[in-house]
């Protein structure tokens, strides 16, 4: 397959990018807003063309524990859910990440907490970006804003998550999940070999070969002095995460006098609040950021040296808000505005938030 | 160029559908295009809707609260979006079980009885293509050729001889403004 342009929704374009990456396996359990990533893979059949396997599994608990099955092997797996979905798989995910296993998570975030709504929300920043399940670990973290990025973050998850040996998710909000946009999917790239993947993942659960000793993955050391070692491993990981992956995205800055940051769909809303408040001369800029972790502290920190106050925006009752604020060290206020259970606000309340939160004159 | 359209009404007049027909055209186009639904189950009855944008400039925010054109095929559609078109913009609306009619005087309001028209070609699922026939006439942001690409593009090969049908309602809708 070449280079193609498409419209489609964000969910059926995670499907095609992970066959397109030369993913190996994809399990998973329909949920909304994110049924389209299993629902666009079954019908696109790769099984019969690059050789990956989707499975339908009985429930998210065991998706997520085919996922530690395939990538023990070093095979490049997968699995999507939404919000509750997640929760259920975290006790997995704490496993990848004590494992050290690189494997892609996504997450269509709906309203929460409990089943809530099918409606679109970022409520799971804290879970996401704070570990989520039990014990000292990060996730790399994603934040898609359009089709495009749901798309490429496809493959940029898989290739973080073996670079470092580590999951990485991507975090997206059911908006742009749901929505339909312009994309440009990348040619088919052919899945490992056997022999690429002993050469790439010497550590991989895939039959002893040659070497001396078995590889066994696990999680599990009894061991304190060990395990403690094996905390420090994963520090020293996350440590040069922190220091070479950071993403974000700027608007508007360069003069700015006040500051948005927001994540995912809702950044793209605070660009056109953005606009409307500089068309009445309000100087606003937006720092969308594209890993919620690594977060991009330093950007942040410098930004809070030349705006005279921050508003986060957030689909949520206030998450990001608290990284914002240490990233700012108490240099300006740093507010909150959000809506939540599944409610999208809209330009026109997001610069009334901007004017009243902030307290700028007109 | 850049047109910010809703289109709303019952789940299962086509409402989603036009606006991905429309979407499609503008893709044709060579503009960007998001197209925005309601994803609730509304596809099973009650209100539907669905946010369209093409332009030839990046588009910022899929997600708005006023329009440059509101396409209304129910009363409730039209109670709720009346007052979200822009000053000079387009409210279009199916007149058949209106019964408070639009009032806003700084806006062009256009009735299409489109629910007539499909009757007149005999087929009930021609219903939104005469409509947006209706709003491709009003305001021309994609050609008809693009539209009828599009469809080509997204209708399964076992329904193509249904085309010429949509361009026979696509040019019907037309002549109803």
């Amino acid at each position: 397959m070449e280079e193609e342009v498409r419209l489609m929704k964000g969910n059926e374009a995670i499907a095609h990018a992970a066959i397109r990456y030369g993913a190996d396996g994809y399990f998973g359990y329909p949920i909304t807003p994110q049924s389209e990533v299993l629902e666009t893979l079954a019908e696109l059949r790769p099984w019969e063309t690059t050789g990956m396997v989707v499975l339908q599994a009985e429930s998210e608990v065991a998706a997520i524990n085919m996922v530690y099955g395939g990538a023990s092997t070093g095979k490049a797996v997968m699995t999507s859910s939404s919000s509750p979905g997640v929760s259920l798989k975290q006790e997995g995910i704490s496993y990848l990440a004590a494992s050290e296993l690189p494997a892609l998570i996504v997450n269509v975030m709906r309203g929460g907490p409990g089943l809530g709504t099918i409606q679109p929300s970022q409520a799971d920043y804290f879970q996401a970006t704070k570990g989520g399940g039990h014990g000292d670990y990060h996730l790399i973290i994603l934040s898609p804003a359009t089709v495009q990025e749901m798309t490429d973050f496809v493959a940029l998850g898989f290739d973080l998550a073996f670079k470092y040996r580590t999951p990485a998710m991507i975090l997206a909000d059911g908006i742009v999940g749901q929505m339909m946009e312009k994309v440009v999917l990348p040619p088919q790239r052919p899945r490992r070999t056997e022999e690429e993947l002993r050469a790439q993942c010497p550590w991989a659960a895939c039959g002893k070969g040659d070497r001396k000793n078995r590889n066994v993955v696990t999680s599990l050391e009894m061991d304190s002095t060990k395990m403690e070692q094996n905390n420090l491993r994963f520090q020293e990981t996350y440590r040069l995460i922190e220091e070479n992956e950071v993403r974000c995205q700027e608007y508007y800055t360069d003069d700015a006098e006040y500051l948005i940051v927001a994540f995912g769909t809702v950044a793209r809303i605070c660009l056109k609040a953005i606009e409307e408040a500089r068309e009445k001369g309000i100087k606003v800029g937006l720092l969308r950021p594209i890993t919620l972790w690594p977060f991009p502290k330093k950007n942040i920190g410098k930004l809070s040296k030349q705006v005279k106050g921050i508003l986060t925006v957030e689909l949520n009752a206030g998450q990001m808000v608290e990284d914002v604020q240490l990233a700012a060290e108490c240099r300006v206020p740093v507010h909150h505005f959000g809506r939540m259970g599944g409610m999208i606000p809209n330009p026109t309340e997001i610069l009334e938030a901007l004017v009243t939160k902030l307290s700028i004159a007109q | 160029m850049k047109e910010e359209i809703l289109i709303a009404g019952f789940g299962g007049q086509g409402v989603l559908s036009m606006g991905k027909i429309l979407a499609y055209a503008g893709l044709m186009d060579n503009l960007e295009v998001t197209w925005m639904p309601s994803y609730g189950p509304e596809q099973r009855g009650g209100t539907a809707n669905v946010t369209v944008i093409l332009s030839d400039t990046a588009i910022s925010s899929p997600v708005l609260d006023t329009f440059d054109t509101v396409v209304a095929l129910n009363q409730q559609s039209l109670d709720k979006f009346e007052n979200k078109v822009k000053a000079g913009g387009t409210l279009i609306y199916d007149p058949s079980g209106i019964h408070h009619l639009p009032t806003r005087t700084d806006i062009s309001v256009v009735p299409v009885d489109a629910m007539q028209a499909s009757i007149e070609l005999k087929n009930s699922k021609t219903y939104n293509m005469i409509l947006l026939g209706a709003l491709l006439k009003l305001r021309p942001i994609v050609g008809t050729d693009a539209v009828l690409r599009g469809l080509k593009k997204t209708l399964p090969e076992r329904h193509h001889h249904l085309l010429p049908l949509n361009e026979q309602a696509l040019l019907k809708g037309m002549s109803l403004v």
